[in-house]
């Protein structure tokens, strides 16, 4: 535990910085997946071969994505962009599935109800379906999480700085706790992030909560 | 463009297939790591998967290891099971750390696999008489092979990318050539290796995507299930580590 006392500030540094590389790519991902998962669901013809791509993206490992990202869009391999931008793309490569899949749970039923009194296609968009299919972006949005907090690590290999650099420095000087101490927080960042989109989802669904419960008790009759 | 036809280059140089540490040899090597990695993870995921969907034992259990072990950077493991384990034991090392990484997607396969089998099969089974090792090995175990095999090829990909970080604890393997390229800035070589895991992950999606539907029993492909059944498959529990 010596070595935690005597670098509480370089702990404290790099999870800042840790959690400032993930809420990028979180954001983002969640964002532009909606209208692409959206048009897979929407259009069949589009739906195979646009959850193949992201399947392919999905497969690409990281370390080979960081190397291939550059000569493609022109940034330097040592950089925050070029960490980013891969993570972006493994963020919208989970997300668009489960955007897609959310979409195609609603009932059609209120789907057709929304329209029968009254609801445009853009009001129906954003107050019917896009709240009924919350539950489900909710989870993938979790996967994206842990996903992201995880693979931030990595980055330190093309130099950019997360508790990712505790591994790389930690066995270059043999510091077991060092090490240690990266896992731990890389952990306890993953799971503050799945605690703020929970508590994101209990806010912005509350009857998520309520269906849940009424589940739960018709099942216990 | 240039730089991925110097990468190309590079690739099919023959001098890189016949010096010591060649293309192959680093190709060779990622295939026998990734290969035992997976068969070790099997020998320990598929047994207590099927055990926890035939009882419905230790399911919450499971959840909540798998959940975890997502978050869990498996690159820290890696290096921190070689300090721990001494240098000259570092293939182990890396073996338990990727092992761990592999045991979700198994584990999640196999159990659900037995889980979404109609309750009313497992009974018509045991209503004629089978016991219990019958129902597991004529009726869960076929029924559950499409999702198990689709829990094979998540652990699989995971395994395949992130046996591209043992290179940085000196054990080769098709990342080799990315890690010590990128301080020499040698870039053909870089994005060649980064183009050959690529294909290689690529080819054993497909394999696998092939396989599922071979191991997808007659009657559930007529009843229409196969296609949604391999892909929730081979979606559960997959997040990649690497």
């Amino acid at each position: 535990m010596g070595w935690v006392a005597h670098n509480l500030g370089l702990i404290a540094e790099l999870t800042l910085a840790h959690i400032a590389l993930s809420i990028l790519p979180i954001l983002l991902g969640g964002v532009l997946s909606i209208p692409v998962g959206w048009l897979a669901f929407r259009f069949p013809t589009v739906r195979g071969s646009v959850l193949g791509l992201v399947g392919v993206l999905y497969t690409i490992p990281s370390l080979a994505l960081f190397v291939l990202l550059p000569p493609l869009f022109g940034f330097p391999i040592l950089s925050e962009l070029n960490v980013i931008v891969a993570l972006v793309i493994y963020a919208v490569a989970i997300m668009v599935r489960s955007v897609s899949d959310g979409f195609s749970s609603i009932d059609a039923g209120s789907l057709r109800a929304a329209t029968a009194v009254g609801y445009g296609p853009w009001q129906r968009f954003f107050q019917v379906e896009l709240p009924l299919a919350g539950p489900v972006l909710l989870a993938g949005l979790r996967v994206v999480s842990v996903s992201t907090v995880s693979l931030v690590t990595v980055g330190v290999l093309v130099g950019v700085k997360s508790l990712g650099y505790f591994f790389t420095d930690g066995f270059q000087r043999r510091i077991e706790a060092e090490i240690l101490t990266g896992i731990v927080m890389t952990l306890v960042v993953a799971l503050l992030f799945d605690l703020l989109l929970l508590a994101l989802g209990r806010a912005l669904m509350p009857w998520s909560l309520l269906a849940k419960k009424r589940l739960v008790t018709s099942e216990a009759e | 463009m240039e730089l991925f036809r110097d990468a190309w280059l590079w690739l099919t140089n023959p001098a890189n297939y016949t010096s010591e540490g060649s293309v192959a040899e680093r190709f060779l090597e990622h295939l026998t790591y990734t290969g035992i990695v997976v068969a070790v993870a099997s020998l320990i995921a598929l047994p207590l998967g099927l055990f926890i969907g035939h009882t419905g034992r230790g399911r919450r259990w499971a959840v909540g290891v798998a959940g975890a072990a997502r978050a869990l950077p498996t690159f820290g493991l890696l290096l921190y099971l070689v300090l721990l384990l001494g240098v000259e034991w570092r293939a182990v090392a890396a073996v338990i750390a990727l092992v761990l990484l592999a045991i979700p997607p198994l584990l999640a396969g196999a159990y659900t696999g037995v889980d979404q089998i109609d309750r009313r099969t497992l009974d018509a089974a045991r209503a004629q008489g089978m016991t219990g090792w019958q129902v597991v090995w004529r009726v869960e175990i076929p029924l559950a092979l499409p999702l198990i095999v689709g829990g094979l090829r998540s652990a699989v990909l995971q395994v395949v990318a992130t046996v591209t970080l043992i290179a940085y604890v000196g054990l080769g393997g098709l990342g080799y050539h990315i890690i010590q390229g990128i301080p020499l800035r040698r870039f053909d070589q870089m994005v060649g290796s980064a183009l050959a895991i690529v294909l290689l992950a690529l080819a054993l999606d497909a394999l696998f995507a092939l396989l599922t539907r071979v191991v997808t029993p007659s009657g559930v492909k007529k009843a229409g299930g196969a296609d949604i059944r391999a892909r929730e498959g081979s979606r559960r529990g997959l997040t990649r580590a690497s």
